[in-house]
């Protein structure tokens, strides 16, 4: 019982370390995100526009509500390409520094590694995702007079969970394809994108893409985060939205672990953890 | 870290037995084909005592080492690490082992306290047991108080070196797996690397395994040598038998009589089947 406690123990302290590893990181490289947010900001902008410009061109649409229903598309999108980001990372970023060696030869489990950059990722990814939200609603003058921001924070805290096992699923493609792995990555977070009604509704879209929106995480938050914000739904509310992804959340974590396990071993039988490949 | 991988008094610090590992090559002219990179190696390693293994680049040195730290899984044979398996306990030998490679491999513009602060989260280890630790083994290892602040990748390789020493210290392996870790250094970083390793032993029963291609380093250093070959361990019994059995008067000569070439040649180390076809 005793080494039980010590090794889980030592695993939390491992998670804290991938954490403070990352806070370093940022710390050093804190103008590149400056850069990056300008950058995001930018392109937010560029999203959130089309609906005055729709309407600046005869079309007939409530220009306040197409806007904020662009904007909460944009700030998830950014969001999860945080999380994404993050977790791809953990082996693409190490390999390159040429330091995945010696974490890979420490005696830390994968969860608590992948845990420990899934935890940064949503600390940080929400930092970011809050502060976007804010200043294009500045931009654009947007009240949110019956927003409920505490229904919408909990709705993305449980995707999270969701986004995080499907992050775990990708960031093995670097450890599989040393050269295009990370590139990989994006893949999966495009098909999100396009299945998620990130800017538009899915019953835009042809059925058996339907029916793939039901198994993204992001349908779901993206549902629940616009109605606490337009509509001011209460979190008590939001069940239909929340369950799926608790579901969705619970089945992709140990999924995408043991999706990584299998890449790791493939990697070890290979010789794919050395730096060159 | 050992309350969880307890050291056996009586096991071997490493026990290898037939150990294999091959790679998959391809090439237009011939397809497919799996080349061994180790091909049956055996030797074992007592408790606290320092093995050096020469070899030509290629010859195998680094993936032995990558075995043993659970970095390749074997194609056959096994090895153990003070009695655990090296597959089946993988996590088990993780906590005993550390390694310094060749190139530091470092986080680079993180400074050598951000980088050893965190590498030691891995081991279990606690900010207030840190805090105080690190200083303390950067100043061991004779890194400048004064830099340990500035990004790695304004630091000399003598220097990351050190730091990598320090990393390894800082987690009191009690199999410290050195590959190469003085190439490339100039003599004087050469020689301050080789006294730390000296005093490693002395001060913290570590058990070393030292790959080389510094045959002097080898020699005093180590109390038994080996040769690698491609992929094969021709010999391991210390340098003086060694010298003798090939009635050699250094270690230069006797690894020229063991492997019939020269120490400074290049060896691919996937090419160890082209090279028995052509022999």
């Amino acid at each position: 019982m005793r080494a039980v406690a010590l090794s889980l123990r030592h695993e939390l302290i491992g998670l804290a370390g991938v954490v403070e590893r990352n806070v370093y990181l940022t710390r050093r490289y804190i103008y590149w995100d400056v850069a990056f947010f300008v950058w995001t900001v930018a392109n937010t902008l560029t999203i959130v526009f089309i609906a005055e410009g729709i309407e600046a061109t005869g079309g007939q649409i409530d220009v306040e509500r197409a806007t904020t229903t662009l904007l909460i598309g944009a700030v998830v999108w950014a969001y999860l390409g945080i999380i994404f980001e993050f977790l791809t990372e953990t082996v693409a970023w190490e390999r390159w520094e040429g330091t995945i060696e010696y974490t890979f030869m420490a005696p830390l489990s994968r969860a608590m590694h992948l845990g420990g950059s899934g935890v940064f990722a949503v600390l940080y990814g929400l930092v970011r995702a809050i502060l976007l939200l804010m200043v294009v609603a500045a931009f654009f003058g947007l009240a949110f007079d019956d927003a409920n921001f505490i229904a919408a924070l909990v709705v993305l805290v449980v995707a999270s969970i969701s986004f995080f096992g499907i992050g775990m699923m990708t960031a093995v493609l670097p450890l599989i394809s040393p050269e295009k792995g990370a590139q990989l990555g994006f893949v999966a977070q495009g098909m999100l994108l396009v299945v998620s009604g990130v800017y538009y509704p899915v019953d835009v879209l042809p059925q058996w893409m339907q029916w793939l929106a039901t198994i993204s995480p992001a349908t779901y938050a993206l549902e629940g985060i616009r109605a606490a914000i337009l509509d001011g739904d209460p979190l008590s509310s939001m069940w239909p939205q929340i369950w799926p992804l608790i579901v969705i959340g619970v089945a992709s974590i140990p999924l995408g672990l043991a999706i990584f396990n299998r890449g790791e071993v493939y990697a070890k039988r290979h010789g794919k953890l050395k730096r060159s490949g | 870290m050992r309350e969880l991988s307890p050291v056996p008094p009586d096991a071997l610090a490493v026990e290898a037995r037939d150990l294999r590992k091959e790679f998959v090559r391809k090439d237009r002219k011939r397809g497919k084909r799996r080349v061994p990179a180790l091909a049956d190696v055996s030797l074992t390693l007592e408790r606290g005592e320092c093995v050096a293994i020469l070899g030509q680049n290629g010859s195998g040195k680094s993936t032995l080492v990558r075995l043993l730290s659970t970095l390749l899984l074997p194609d056959g044979g096994s090895a153990t690490v003070f009695g655990y398996d090296v597959v089946r306990d993988g996590k088990a030998v993780r906590r005993l082992v550390n390694r310094v490679s060749v190139e530091a491999s470092f986080f680079k513009k993180m400074s050598p306290s951000e980088n050893l602060h965190y590498a030691s989260r891995f081991y279990g280890m606690t900010p207030s047991e840190t805090t105080e630790r690190i200083p303390m083994i950067l100043e061991r290892v004779g890194f400048p108080s004064d830099r340990r602040g500035e990004p790695m990748e304004n630091l000399s390789r003598g220097m990351q070196q050190k730091v990598a020493l320090a990393r390894a210290l800082l987690t009191s392996p009690v199999l410290l797996l050195l590959d190469e870790p003085t190439t490339g250094l100039d003599p004087r970083s050469k020689l301050e690397v080789q006294d730390f390793i000296r005093e490693m032993r002395a001060e913290h029963d570590s058990t070393i395994l030292l790959c080389t291609h510094d045959l002097g380093e080898a020699e005093s250093l180590a109390e038994r040598v080996g040769i690698l070959d491609a992929g094969r361990l021709l010999a391991l019994e210390p340098a003086a038998d060694l010298k003798a059995r090939f009635a050699a008067e250094t270690l230069e000569e006797a690894f020229f009589a063991a492997t019939g070439r020269g120490f400074e040649d290049e060896q691919d180390e996937l090419d160890a089947e082209e090279r028995k076809v052509l022999a």
